[in-house]
């Protein structure tokens, strides 16, 4: 088969690579039909992942249909069509019965290099480093599924690959990030990011009864899709003061709650990104934190940050002091996505939202290096690529 | 390691040494001999097998297992295993500890080195093996993980 191979950083392939087979009784192998590229791919694309080996396969959002089951799935059969969580569960262990699935015991073979990274190791995710379990990602035209009976939501007929792709990852991972914020009615949530996972996010926010959202980025374009397509109220961050503006807007008191949908490669301008940049360079500080540091200190006093940006390892200069004395409730976790599949699925079939509005890109799969690149350069009003068979 | 399963089946599986194949990643088989002892043959480095014979020492039924190699074995090694049942009915506490002594003298490295790994860390990996076995029936693999070198995540010719 052919897939989208990391080669070193900055540097993919589409190479013909052997077919996946069985390795588990709980397998199932996916033929893939559609399959996108994550904000969070673009971490391992820029090397800021540590143990990716040249040749791993990439993607962890993607859907397609059956082909091949082990000899112990009994939820599915050839012929279903499923879209996959990113993260793999068992189903089975302590985390997984308190439906903390991207936290499951038993889906990463190499935890022992988790632990010694992280302290204690969390699930395994497709094509998402060898710490994370090595599993080869669903940039292919197949991939292996462990845990089919757990993980895999089939997918009722009528509803398109662009409608329901999403419940892979961003639009459960935006969807947590507002729930994490209990959101009260007459709230305000800010959310840093415009990009695919940050719109889910504001949307989430509205689903979920926010009296208003706004959304902070740098990138016009973004911006403009938040307002025209999330209803979110725009701050660009070079234009303008952030904290200045939001506090204009909220009379003084800051967002009630805050969402990072940015993570380690957060950008500002002047002194304090050279500061973390330079200190990222020479490995002093593996992240950078700018987008959270901004949302603590906007924060309400009393209110809530919730982080679903990805980090990988430390991050320098923290405001813990802002954090503790004004009672700053922090939330933050990998998206737990078999909790919201089927949930979300249902909120789509009910016309409540329709996720295909983040598409901006069709490609085929050998053009995925140059959906990367466009998608990390923010060329030609990139915000999300969806690569079909 | 905490094994969601009562100490009574957690126990029970240890003790037919005929399972630890299933998750000890250097053991190629175990088979019982006699009514104490089995006779256990590994994979050392280069695919040499080593093999010896081991005695169980203590048997206390649900609390705990020792094992010791017996005259004649290539080096001495012995180990033990302890249950008890985990603080508010979460499953079963599991406690390894392993020694080798090739010279009499308890030197855990130059087993690891035997191994090519580090002890220690091979122990906490193959008691993760562990709880898979008993949780999920067998011991999760990706497609790096059935290599015993490092290998790039993606399927693999001839693996079944």
């Amino acid at each position: 088969m052919r897939a989208n191979c990391w080669m070193g950083k900055n540097k993919l392939e589409v190479q013909q690579v052997p077919d996946p087979k069985i390795l588990n009784q709980q397998d199932a192998i996916v033929r893939i039909t559609s399959t996108a590229i994550c904000g969070s791919d673009l971490h391992l694309y820029g090397g800021f992942v540590p143990t990716m080996e040249s040749g791993d396969i990439l993607g962890h959002e993607f859907m397609g249909e059956v082909v091949e089951i082990g000899s112990k799935v009994k939820n599915l059969k050839k012929g279903d069509r499923v879209v996959v969580p990113f993260p793999i569960a068992c189903g089975a262990c302590f985390f997984c019965q308190k439906k903390m699935f991207s936290l499951c015991e038993n889906s990463n073979p190499n935890a022992n290099v988790a632990e010694a990274l992280m302290g204690h190791s969390p699930a395994g995710v497709f094509g998402y480093s060898h710490m994370l379990g090595g599993f080869a990602g669903g940039q292919a035209e197949y991939a292996r599924v462990p845990f089919a009976d757990v993980g895999p939501l089939k997918i009722p007929e009528g509803l398109s690959d662009e409608q329901v792709l999403f419940l892979s990852d961003i639009f459960p991972t935006g969807y947590m990030g507002a729930e994490m914020c209990d959101i009260e009615p007459g709230d305000t949530i800010a959310v840093w990011g415009a990009g695919p996972v940050g719109l889910f996010a504001m949307k989430s926010a509205y689903l979920l009864g926010a009296e208003r959202v706004i959304a902070i980025d740098r990138v016009p374009y973004r911006l403009r899709m938040a307002q025209e397509k999330a209803g979110a109220i725009p701050i660009n961050y070079e234009e303008t003061s952030v904290l200045e503006t939001l506090k204009d807007i909220t009379g003084g008191r800051g967002p009630d709650k805050c969402i990072d949908a940015v993570g380690l490669e957060s950008h500002t301008h002047g002194l304090v990104y050279a500061y973390d940049r330079a200190k990222q360079a020479l490995m002093l500080e593996s992240d950078r934190p700018i987008a959270l540091r901004e949302a603590i200190v906007a924060c309400r006093n009393g209110g809530t940050v919730s982080v679903i940006g990805v980090y990988g390892g430390l991050i320098d200069k923290f405001p813990m002091g802002s954090l503790m004395n004004r009672s700053i409730t922090l939330k933050t976790g990998q998206c737990h996505v078999q909790r919201y599949m089927q949930p979300l699925l249902g909120r789509i079939q009910k016309g409540e939202i329709d996720p295909s509005f983040v598409i901006t890109h069709r490609m085929n799969l050998d053009q995925a290096p140059e959906g990367y690149a466009m998608f990390r350069d923010k060329q030609d009003e990139c915000e999300k690529v969806v690569l079909r068979m | 390691m905490i094994v969601d399963r009562p100490v009574e089946e957690v126990y029970r599986f240890w003790h037919d040494f005929g399972n630890l194949p299933k998750f000890m990643t250097f053991l190629e088989s175990v088979e019982s001999t006699g009514d104490r002892r089995s006779h256990w043959t590994a994979n050392g480095p280069a695919g040499a097998q080593v093999e010896w014979d081991a005695d169980i020492v203590v048997d206390e039924p649900n609390r705990e297992i020792a094992w010791s190699s017996a005259e004649g074995a290539p080096f001495k090694n012995s180990g033990s295993v302890r249950f008890e049942p985990a603080p508010g009915n979460r499953g079963t506490l599991v406690r390894v500890e392993m020694e080798y002594a090739p010279f009499g003298v308890v030197f855990p490295s130059v087993m690891g080195k035997m191994l090519g790994v580090d002890v220690g860390q091979r122990i906490q990996h193959d008691l993760r093996n562990f709880k898979q076995v008993l949780e999920l029936g067998e011991v999760t693999r990706s497609d790096a993980s059935i290599h015993a070198a490092m290998h790039p995540a993606r399927p693999a010719n001839g693996h079944a």
